[in-house]
């Protein structure tokens, strides 16, 4: 299959986990910021492959994650209005809000339809003029364009029963509150490929210079991956700190201009409370006035949300990556994807999910080991 | 105005004909249903008979009994539809059992609204199926809901069978260096059906496996292959059924990825849904396991018989550890896999 197999071959990967083995004179921490690179890298094993050289942390990507568990509320709260409904991404649906997941509420009555993509629902919408038809945007700047183009969409054909709950949230600035905190033991990133693919990689070049840490654009594929730890490395070793693109073949500098116009044009930064991170400034997006029409909040006369978590999950300290899922006292005891104490444990690109999925038992190569 | 039209008016029947509540009735309209359209594709002397009960004749061993119901959505999918469907998927469960199937019963639970020519299509498609796997379905049920209570068709299958020959020991018999078979390209059946439900747009789509396991099985009892256990890996994939075999022996099978067969539309759909084609559903593909010296000429078997002719070794039995499946992925890394929670949810990037 082109585009996937040659980043899997294994002579490749082989040789890629040796160079690093063999250039690193320490052991280096580095943060993959998305949720879809934490899942490759333990998928195919890479961080056992790494241990003792490349200390693997697990960043805020997983965008279901940190969608704040008021945003959840408010989509519960549509779900259950006997006009309404709420369509969403499939992974949304698991992750528990203060009381329930919105797979509890379709269990229950509730009207949640899972579609693939935004323009899904606005056709739905189109099709079903009686009902009002919600899409809860969330997500980071790979999802904005869809959403964006959705809402576009929506008022060419003059829709008046399709809305957005936006949750949308933006990497840059999580980077730079994660980078600037006191107790960061990060040294280098590898940057979302599929962020930069939408938004470029220019943008990070000031916050390389600024906290003098490399930012290696990074793909999904194994190899794509430890092409950018190599570089990482690379330029540790060498005390470097530049940003490099190792995603070349999907990422360019600008980004997708086109993608970033429409954006533009639907949406405005604003500030964000991230679930177990808080209020990150300029963390996120909100619609622009001349498309507040679409805007479920105002549309329904949602109420202005402050939940506290009451869960005893610390996820704030694994999206920071200051704890790993292992080291959390309630990890496959407490805490499992049947019954998760937070969204980490969720979605398929929670950190601790996968971390449950792949290496909930091989810890220091257990899976090799013989149980008697 | 117009003069006064001396007939009276008539009901008409207004687009196709469609199953209404009281079809379900026990009235008329029942009997008409099945005379004109059950019996004659399905009658046979047992059925004809329309007792409460089929009286079947004696049979030379121990019986085997199952039953699955089939509530696939859409009705048809590439590669078959839910009345194959439900006959495949019972007698599968029935011959992995070490049993000769023989009768089905069949139980219909009608969303009012559904067009007679579907059921029709339907029910012809379930005969054919019975007829490729030589079973009779020998008594039945139907039952109409109103419309919204049921989506389109929900079909029961039951299935006897006559056991024959020992049955295989099962997979708590497992030992390390018994080598893992699957009988084709895995995860055909939910990708087929996953793409045509959301309408995903692909230039090939995948095409179910759907089809019967019971000859490929045969082959392998006449040819006295002696395996250990088989199991048709229907919902949750391959995995599953690794993860219930790993648990009852104690072992860890370990799977290499690179062997694990997958057709580049199932591969494509899959990967671009960030879905594990391990996790995902067979309908006509069973796993095996067999004692290393037998892997040869088992496979030797399956190839001979058409449902099964890309069977493969994708792994083996070894000695327990923590993990019960450990996929060796394509980079040589050795990481263990868990069983998802439910369906898989696709990733939203």
């Amino acid at each position: 299959m082109r585009y996937v197999d040659e980043y899997r071959q294994p002579e490749l990967c082989q040789r890629l986990i040796a160079e690093i083995r063999q250039l690193a004179t320490r052991s280096w921490t580095i943060m993959e910021v998305c949720g879809g690179q934490t899942h490759g890298l333990l998928r195919h094993g890479i961080d056992v492959a790494l241990e003792g050289v490349v200390e693997l942390i697990h960043g805020p990507g997983c965008p279901v994650c940190v969608t704040p568990l008021e945003a959840i509320d408010l989509a519960i709260d549509l779900a259950r209005r006997p006009d309404v409904v709420l369509t969403s991404f499939g992974d949304m649906l698991r992750v528990p809000g203060s009381h329930e997941s919105l797979l509890q509420v379709r269990a229950t009555g509730g009207n949640v339809k899972i579609v693939y993509s935004p323009l899904d629902a606005v056709e739905y919408a189109a099709s079903c003029p009686d009902q009002q038809v919600v899409f809860f945007a969330v997500g980071f700047e790979t999802t904005t364009p869809a959403t964006a183009v959705a809402v576009q969409q929506a008022g060419q054909l003059g829709l008046e029963n399709f809305s957005l709950l936006v949750a949308h949230v933006r990497v840059l600035p999580a980077m730079e509150m994660l980078a600037a905190s006191p107790g960061n033991t990060v040294q280098g990133f590898l940057g979302a490929g599929h962020v930069c693919t939408v938004a470029g990689y220019q943008c990070y070049q000031e916050f390389a210079q600024k906290y003098q840490l490399p930012v290696v654009v990074s793909g999904f594929e194994p190899a794509d991956l430890l092409s950018g730890i190599l570089e990482c490395v690379r330029q540790l070793e060498q005390g470097e700190a530049t940003v490099c693109n190792r995603y070349q073949r999907a990422a360019l500098a600008a980004g997708n201009r086109q993608a970033e116009a429409i954006v533009d044009d639907v949406y405005e930064i604003c500030d964000r409370s991230w679930r177990g991170l808080g209020n990150i400034p300029q963390g996120g997006l909100q619609l622009r006035g001349r498309w507040e029409r679409f805007d479920a909040r105002k549309r329904f006369a949602l109420p202005e949300l402050r939940q506290v978590e009451s869960s005893p999950c610390p996820s704030g300290q694994v999206l920071a990556g200051k704890m790993k899922p292992r080291e959390c006292e309630h990890f496959a005891t407490t805490c499992t994807p049947e019954s998760p104490l937070g969204a980490p444990m969720v979605s398929a690109e929670g950190a601790c999910a996968a971390y449950y999925r792949y290496a909930k038992n091989a810890g220091d190569g257990a899976c090799a080991q013989p149980i008697s | 105005m117009n003069d006064l039209s001396p007939t009276c008016p008539v009901p008409t029947a207004v687009g196709d004909p469609c199953i209404t509540l009281a079809h379900g009735e026990g009235g008329r309209l029942m009997r008409q249903l099945l005379r004109e359209h059950v019996m004659p594709v399905l009658g046979n002397e047992y059925l004809l008979a329309l007792e409460d009960a089929a009286l079947l004749p004696p049979c030379d061993g121990p019986l085997a009994m199952t039953t699955d119901s089939f509530v696939v959505s859409p009705l048809f999918f590439p590669g078959g539809d839910i009345g194959s469907l439900a006959v495949f998927g019972t007698v599968n469960d029935l011959a992995v059992s070490g049993a000769d199937p023989r009768w089905l019963s069949l139980g219909l639970i009608i969303e009012e609204g559904l067009p007679i020519a579907t059921l029709q299509k339907i029910l012809q498609s379930l005969a054919e199926a019975a007829r490729r796997c030589d079973v009779q379905v020998v008594t039945g049920d139907t039952k109409v809901v109103p419309r919204g209570a049921a989506d389109g068709l929900f079909i029961n299958t039951a299935g006897v069978g006559v056991q024959v020959g020992p049955a295989a020991p099962g997979p708590a018999a497992l030992k390390p260096g018994d080598q893992l078979l699957v009988t084709g390209p895995i995860g055909c059946h939910g990708m087929a059906v996953m793409v045509r439900r959301e309408a995903l747009q692909f230039e090939t789509a995948p095409t179910s496996d759907s089809a019967p396991l019971r000859n490929a099985i045969g082959a392998l009892r006449q040819a006295e292959i002696p395996y250990r256990a088989m199991r048709d890996a229907t919902r949750g994939g391959v995995a599953a059924v690794l993860q219930e075999w790993a648990e009852a022996s104690q072992t860890t099978l370990m799977v290499s990825e690179a062997k694990v067969p997958v057709t580049p539309e199932v591969r494509g759909a899959c990967e671009l849904l960030g879905i594990d084609p391990l996790h995902v559903a067979n309908e006509g593909t069973m796993v095996l396991a067999v004692p290393p010296e037998f892997t040869e000429p088992a496979l030797r078997v399956l190839h001979g018989v058409g449902e099964t002719s890309r069977a493969v070794r994708i792994g083996e039995v070894t000695a327990g550890t923590l993990a019960g499946i450990v996929v060796r992925r394509a980079t040589g890394q050795e990481v263990p896999l868990d069983e998802p929670l439910g369906a898989p949810l696709p990733r939203i990037c």
